[in-house]
């Protein structure tokens, strides 16, 4: 058996260095904001507060941080009702061409961002609506929508379907079930699929800086400082940035996990 | 599914206009058109003009709509158009070949040498950078990969370096992994986990050696899961622009930084919309290919 262990704490160890792999660029990042260097490195400079008192005073960090808050408050909330329609009709209903229908939400996401800005911007500004806040917002709708709805879907997928029947049988209105039963057994589902349409669409760039125009959202202007230099606020804006999606994409899980959880001692 | 008989009760309040719109848009379709509305005016319409525009024509600055294959002849008739079309195949090839071996033993032991509760939480660890600005990991890893930066300091201590790791296909790679490599783990996971594993023990028992057994039991029982991650893991890698221009050094430029330069240096669209055309082509067939592949019967 002695191989097998030996094997097992290669694996162990493997698996460590992966993780190390894809978390060290995050540690880092928040490391560096509070490192006095330009460059930073190792062994580490003295400790320092001035880049974060530099975006502190920057008032387009302000308002980029404005515009991305609007932006994916908006987005999630209509990216969150798009999908929910969407996850209960592929629930409910079976009808033709419905392939079709679902490929048309669940698509957007494997097409290249790149791709999508390019043929944003070109039909916003052909249908007149480019450069406003809510360009970006429809633009990040349709990449978050499949999202939602995929998240959404998997819950429906858990309810007894006797549930809405009995809820019609007793005299409520597909509208009414659809209120008192359907969304309140989604509500998991909805808060978490919220927070995750915000963390994403508040991290996108690349649609977001082909079409913003003055517009600006936070990871753009982080495009732009990079772009320039090296300059260490970008740790600072990047920390910030962190902390908020890492939040939501941690809210939108816990959400999910610790509903899961009591249903399953419930039914046994 | 069962449909209640709610219809027969409407005409008693019929009159009022709200029962009479609700009577003209089923509550069906009060579900199902909103997306299908959305899609086709912000999704559909879009790429649709976008392959109209690698038609349009520029004149004096300004886009015409034409229909001339000008831009087309262009771009194919350009030799660092086809440089960079082979760098990028190129590179989104090789770096779906490092992701998944690299990806493969975590996957592996996560799937099949942990406890369920484990496994569960590597998951949702994987979930959180997937879904965390790239941007800023790739100019951390800027800043790590340096010259003077962090690994190279490192390496100072025990001797050896400083090693040239940026403004090369390396740092590209980097950049890739970080992009791909949560993803793909988490396919590759679920993917294996999936698989009955009697099956493998049963090739134990028959005295199959453990390396044959990952290769010819298995590889092909998690055969679709695995194809449809490095599926994503290309078409991520294909489509980014940002690894290969800050890590890479964008010398020559990929297909995706091409399309940057293009749009952002003047008023060039139809000939990023080529080059987007181009992509979107290559992106087909490489998932049709990889479906096809996939749900093939038998491997032999």
């Amino acid at each position: 058996m002695k191989p097998d262990r030996l094997l097992k704490w290669f694996l162990y160890g493997y698996l460590g260095l992966v993780f190390v792999f894809i978390f060290s660029p995050i540690l880092f990042s928040i490391i560096f904001s509070f490192n006095s260097d330009r460059f930073p490195t190792i062994p580490l400079g003295g400790f320092t507060l001035k880049w974060y008192k530099t975006i502190w005073q920057d008032p387009d960090v302000w308002e980029a941080a404005r515009t991305s808050l609007v932006v994916s408050f908006s987005v999630a909330t209509i990216a969150t009702f798009l999908g929910f329609t969407t996850a209960y009709t592929d629930y409910r209903y079976r009808f033709k061409l419905k392939p079709l229908y679902l490929a048309l939400i669940l698509l957007p996401p494997t097409i290249p961002l790149i791709i999508m800005a390019l043929a944003m911007l070109a039909w916003f500004a052909k249908i007149g609506l480019s450069g406003q806040v809510f360009s970006i917002i429809i633009a990040h709708t349709v990449l978050t929508a499949p999202f939602a709805m995929a998240i959404i879907r998997l819950r429906l997928s858990q309810m007894d379907e006797s549930l809405e029947s009995a809820a019609w049988n007793l005299g409520a209105s597909q509208w009414r079930a659809l209120r008192r039963v359907i969304i309140p057994f989604c509500r998991p589902a909805i808060i978490s699929s919220f927070c995750l349409t915000a963390a994403v669409s508040f991290d996108e760039f690349a649609i977001a800086w082909f079409i913003s125009g003055l517009n600006k959202t936070i990871p753009v202007v982080i495009l732009e400082i990079v772009t320039g230099n090296i300059d260490p606020q970008v740790n600072a804006i990047g920390s910030f940035v962190f902390l908020t999606s890492m939040t939501l994409v941690i809210i939108a899980q816990m959400v999910l996990m610790t509903k899961n959880k009591t249903e399953k001692g419930k039914n046994g | 599914m069962p449909v209640s008989e709610q219809n027969t009760q409407l005409p008693l309040v019929e009159t009022t206009p709200k029962r009479r719109f609700a009577r003209l848009l089923t509550f069906k379709d009060a579900l199902r058109l909103p997306i299908i509305i959305w899609q086709a005016l912000f999704f559909i319409a879009p790429l649709i003009f976008m392959v109209a525009m690698s038609f349009f024509i520029v004149r004096n600055y300004r886009m015409t709509e034409a229909f001339e294959m000008k831009n087309w002849l262009k771009m194919m008739s350009r030799d660092y158009f086809w440089d960079s079309y082979g760098l990028t195949i190129g590179l989104a090839t090789l770096a779906t070949l490092v992701v998944m071996t690299v990806a493969f033993p975590a996957a592996y032991t996560l799937a099949f040498r942990v406890s369920e509760n484990t496994r569960r939480w590597a998951v949702f660890l994987l979930i959180i950078p997937f879904f965390t600005s790239y941007l800023v990991r790739i100019f951390s890893w800027y800043v790590i990969l340096a010259e003077s930066g962090v690994i190279n300091a490192m390496l100072g201590y025990i001797g050896l370096g400083p090693y040239i790791m940026l403004n090369t296909q390396f740092g590209t790679i980097v950049g890739y992994m970080t992009l791909t490599l949560p993803l793909v783990i988490i396919l590759q996971t679920l993917s294996l986990a999936n698989i009955d594993w009697s099956l493998v023990e049963a090739a134990h028992n028959l005295g199959c050696r453990p390396w044959r057994t990952v290769f010819c039991i298995v590889l092909p029982l998690a055969r679709t899961g695995l194809i449809i991650a490095a599926v994503f893991c290309f078409i991520l890698s294909f489509g980014d622009f940002v690894s290969p221009y800050y890590l890479g050094g964008s010398k020559p430029p990929t297909l995706p930084i091409l399309i940057v330069d293009t749009v952002k240096s003047g008023q060039q669209w139809p000939r990023a919309a080529v080059v987007a055309v181009v992509m979107m082509v290559t992106l087909f067939i490489v998932a049709f290919g990889g479906i096809a592949a996939a749900y093939r019967r038998r491997v032999r």
